[in-house]
């Protein structure tokens, strides 16, 4: 006889004690989310396919669709990849694989992970459970819509200018983009290499720090991996004392983050304070200005040339045509939606002859200035915190049309991931009855720092990760 | 008037690794299509390069065989193309960062030694092979198609350029007798021809014998024999004389050359060169420029050149005087050969800023140990030189009465010797002394 | 202008998209907006500034020179959109 588990409270790391005293079987488990994902993922369709049968001894996972899956149809959420079943494991499903985990099923993205609300999608959009009006956010809105919504323990997601970050903010679920290198891309569809990173989603602090304890580390088929200093430490404290938080004072006059979001930003950092953290200002001058732009360049840069195989002769679906060329050139017409094609035109552009230093070459400078400001601001601080995304979820076709304002949905992401620095998001609250979030970033390799002072804070701020209407 | 042939060569030579240039599917022929491919070969989503150690070591081992110079620094970029043998939709080269340059091959010929400059060698990933199949039988309406076999894609290439210095077919074909030798000798390829092991694209134009300028040339491309390369050049250098003594211009094109007939075709234009979009770290001569303003064109020129200015950039960035860095990293560091890469450049700008008031002993003990793992400047910059010149006085009063004749010397002009004194004193003191500060004092004394 | 419609269809060719006559038009008008938004990077001045390609300073990462297993036919050939023998085909290149 099964246990009653109730999905939408369960955290990964109750569900590995269920497993591991016997108290329910890792096919009951997997069961139990396949029903869940039966009765509310038709509304969010945060999955774009699931595994009927259970793969592994421990407990489910959901993939987002960019990490490859042997056997397992791998589209990042693109026509172009329409029926692609790859015949090797990403690393990082080989090392859930390896820890007993078990694939749930592939989740929900914007086309090739560029977007900010997972509208991008070829296979339609997820919906936020808290409101199924309003979109996740992006493009790893359906790994952070079905954690929310209890259709999955945990899942991972993959981060290039905050896609892990800003839906587990919209979602009002945990989520950790790791420091650049620590995690494997091995099998995971690239975007722009220099940022792409994967990382945990899940509805706690110790759940993230255990995720990323499996998928963390070097890997021979990764040259862009290293081992992790240090081991990764599951955080169990209740004070903060002596903890250096920087709130940067650009975040005081940037009109796009939303009253209700300001205020509970400030409120986790009144906590903080009571909780015996030293709170000081940091700056970071050129972040808010031109991380975005810096971002825009570099990103379809790299996707333009990553995105360059698709050419409809080795996988994918193909346009017939009379010559190679044309149909190449017909293939990636259909088979790219608007977003990757506005981006491989712009990346394209960008790292032609002509415009290579005023573009490229200039946002690889502008890096720099990104990166040493960073630097600076975490020689005198321990984490730096701002709001995870200006604004909580927002409707369905609000923003779709207009690039520039999806694009600014990732203002305060951005600069941490060109500088190649590890953030967390946590829920810190709610505004208007929706989740807000609280970024929290760290020195390169400061994971240990971020999972203590996230663990510590949500303990403090106590945030129900169940969507009221769920509950 | 007669006519002088200016040939240049560019090279491809397959490597013999065991694996491809960037995955371990194993590299060589006989195979079965398709039987040596993996999905990095293949271009599959996700799947990442890993470089080959031995093609690194054997493409700088034909490096130094060919008199190149090997900078410190090689980086791999992306050209990016689109074609059926190519499956990422770009090419892994070495581009404005090659591994080898600067070279020379000794051409001995009856009239003496030839010099055939090496312009670079660098390593790349070859191309899988394709072929093209027309009006095949059985198949609807005969339509011609392409069929790719990924076995060769990935396998690593040397390519070698040469500066225009060959003057005849012959020498051309000499040359790359020779150069075939010294690569098989090495062992690092079969280089056969007919395989495809050794292939050659030749650039040839023609001026007046005597003159050195250099006119518009073409490109000569699929020879697949020593003798076919001379008759093929020997053929274009032969066409480029009658267009310019008919008076017409020989205009830039690439040209096949088809042994059977022995004629050239030239090709139908492909994408321009430029269209070819490359990702580029920063040019050498872009960082020259770039760090010039805070030093001057000669340190400039040293640290890019000696593949010092990234260490450079990081410490300045770090707080150091671009000048001081500059001559630290240049003279000291280099001096005492210091593994560049290992540096932490933030200890190395404390130890630059702390350059004058340390003893000169612990500035040079510092620096032989700078590449050590987790070196710290601390123990360094805590110590303090002598400055006191009531202790310095006597000793240099000293040393100054001991060389009477060097004393004459410098205030007879020779102002050269302040350094001599200065490192006495410094001898004297096993280092302990201020430079600065006994440099001034000697000198104070020398034009008393 | 940023960007001409040209130019558009210039860098289109280079991308290989074979772009319909309304995405040419959508697609200048949104990278107009958009390289005017990024443009703003060059209102700094960084002569000076060496670029960052690459946040994760690694060098000399390889592997050795032994073969592991390639791929079997089946799975070379498992998502092949033509396949003649064990060839992959594609429409005439010439
Ligand atoms: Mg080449
Ligand atoms: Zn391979």
């Amino acid at each position: 006889m099964a246990a009653v588990v109730d999905t939408l409270r369960l955290t990964a790391e109750d569900a590995l004690g269920l497993v591991k005293r016997r108290e329910i079987s890792p096919a009951e488990l997997h069961a139990a989310y396949l029903d869940a994902i039966g009765e509310r993922d038709g509304e969010l369709h945060a999955y774009l396919r699931t595994c009927e049968q259970p793969s592994g001894e421990s407990i489910p996972i959901a993939l987002k669709d960019v990490i490859s899956t042997k056997g397992v149809e791998t589209t990042a959420g693109s026509k172009i990849l329409s029926g692609y079943v790859p015949v090797f494991d990403a690393t990082v499903a080989a090392r859930c694989k390896a820890a007993g985990l078990t694939l749930l099923g592939k989740t929900n993205t914007d086309e090739f992970a560029m977007g900010s609300s997972t509208e991008n999608s070829a296979w339609g959009p997820s919906r936020n459970p808290w409101d199924p009006t309003l979109v996740p956010g992006g493009s790893g809105g359906g790994t952070s819509a079905a954690v929310s919504a209890g259709l999955a323990p945990w899942g991972l997601g993959s981060d290039t200018g905050g896609s892990i970050k800003q839906p587990s903010a919209l979602c009002g679920n945990v989520g950790l983009r790791p420091t650049y290198g620590t995690v494997s891309r091995y099998g995971v569809v690239a975007f722009a290499s220099s940022l792409d990173q994967v990382g945990p989603v899940a509805k706690t602090v110790r759940d993230v720090a255990l995720l990323y304890s499996i998928i963390a580390g070097r890997d021979p088929l990764d040259s862009t991996t290293v081992e992790l200093p240090e081991p990764v430490e599951l955080p169990a404290g209740e004070r903060l004392d002596g903890l250096r938080i920087g709130v940067p004072k650009q975040i005081e006059s940037l009109a796009a983050i939303e009253m209700g979001v300001r205020s509970a930003f400030e409120h986790a950092l009144e906590l903080a304070r009571d909780l015996g953290a030293e709170l000081g200002e940091c700056d970071l001058p050129t972040s808010y200005r031109y991380g975005m732009p810096c971002y825009y360049l570099i990103a379809p840069a790299e996707a333009s040339s990553n995105l360059a195989r698709y050419d409809g002769a080795r996988f994918g679906p193909r346009s017939e045509a009379a010559t190679y060329r044309e149909m190449v050139e017909r293939t990636r017409d259909e088979g790219f939606g608007p977003e990757p094609k506005r981006r491989i035109m712009l990346g394209t552009y960008a790292l032609s002859a002509g415009y290579f230093d005023a573009f490229y070459g200039q946002a690889q400078k502008v890096r720099t200035l990104l990166i040493q400001e960073h630097r600076e601001a975490l020689s005198r601080f321990d984490v730096i915190a701002t709001p995870t995304s200006p604004t909580v979820a927002f409707p369905l076709g609000d923003k779709a049309a207009d690039p520039l304002a999806m694009y600014a949905c990732d203002l305060l992401t951005i600069p941490s991931c060109l500088a190649g620095l590890p953030g967390l998001s946590i829920p810190c609250g709610l505004s208007d009855g929706l989740p807000v979030g609280l970024q929290l970033l760290g020195a390169q390799f400061g994971e240990n720092t971020l999972f203590r002072a996230g663990q510590v804070l949500e303990q403090a701020i106590g945030f129900d990760t169940v969507p009221e209407r769920l509950r | 008037m007669t006519w002088e042939p200016v040939i240049g060569l560019e090279i491809h030579v397959q490597l013999k690794t065991r694996t491809k240039m960037f995955c371990r599917c194993a590299a060589g022929f006989g195979a079965g299509e398709n039987t040596q491919t993996c999905p990095v070969c293949l271009g599959f989503p996700g799947a990442l390069p890993v470089v080959n150690r031995r093609a690194v070591e054997w493409a700088v081992l034909l490096g130094l065989a060919l008199g190149c110079e090997i900078p410190g620094q090689a980086v791999f970029s992306r050209k990016n193309y689109f074609y059926p043998d190519l499956p990422k939709g770009y090419q892994i080269s070495q581009y404005d960062l090659p591994s080898c340059v600067n070279g020379n091959m000794i051409l001995p010929t009856a009239s003496g030694d030839r010099v055939i400059g090496i312009v670079r060698a660098h390593l790349e990933e070859d191309a899988a092979k394709t072929v093209h199949v027309g009006g095949r039988s059985g198949r609807i309406g005969g339509a011609d198609v392409s069929l790719v076999d990924y076995n060769r894609g990935g396998t690593p290439l040397v390519e070698i350029v040469t500066a225009p210095d060959l003057r005849s077919a012959d020498e051309a074909k000499r040359f790359l007798q020779l150069l075939r030798q010294t690569i098989v000798e090495l062992g690092l390829s079969d280089a056969e021809m007919e395989k495809g092991t050794l292939r050659v694209d030749a650039n040839v134009s023609v001026r007046p014998s005597g003159s050195d300028e250099l006119r518009t040339r073409t490109e000569i491309k699929n020879m697949n024999s020593f003798n076919f390369i001379a008759r093929g050049i020997e053929a274009e250098v032969e066409r480029q004389v009658a267009v310019w003594e008919a008076g017409g211009e020989v205009r830039q094109e690439t040209y096949d050359f088809d042994a059977a007939s022995g004629t050239l075709t030239a090709r139908r234009a492909k994408e321009a060169a430029d269209d070819y979009r490359y990702f580029l770290p920063e040019s050498p001569a872009a960082r020259i420029r770039r760090i010039e303003p805070a030093l001057d064109l000669e340190r400039a020129t040293v640290l890019v050149t000696g593949g010092l200015d990234r260490l450079w950039d990081e410490t300045v960035a770090a707080g150091a005087d671009g000048v001081a860095a500059a001559n630290v990293i240049a003279n000291a560091l280099v001096g005492a050969g210091v593994e560049i890469d290992a540096v932490a450049p933030a200890e190395l700008a404390r130890l630059v800023e702390a350059r004058d008031r340390i003893p000169r002993a612990a500035l040079d003990e510092a620096i032989v140990k700078l590449a050590e793992p987790g070196f710290s400047a601390d123990p360094y910059v805590a110590q303090e030189a002598v400055s006191d010149t009531s202790e310095l006085e006597p000793i240099v009063d000293a040393i100054l009465a001991a060389n009477p004749g060097q004393v004459g010397a410098y205030r007879g002009g020779k102002e050269g010797l302040l350094g001599y004194f200065v490192g006495q004193v410094m001898k004297e003191t096993q280092g302990r002394a201020n430079a600065r500060v006994v440099s001034e004092l000697v000198r104070s004394k020398l034009e008393l | 202008m940023a960007i001409s419609k040209e130019e558009v269809l210039h860098v289109a060719r280079l991308a290989r998209l074979a772009l319909t006559e309304d995405e040419v038009e959508r697609l200048t008008e949104e990278l107009d907006a958009i390289l005017d938004a990024v443009g703003i990077v060059g209102e700094l001045d960084l002569a000076d500034v060496p670029p960052t390609s690459h946040p994760l300073d690694l060098v000399n990462v390889w592997d050795e020179d032994e073969p592991r297993e390639s791929l079997s036919l089946d799975e070379v050939f498992a998502n092949a959109p033509a396949r003649d023998g064990d060839l992959f085909r594609v429409p005439p290149t010439a």
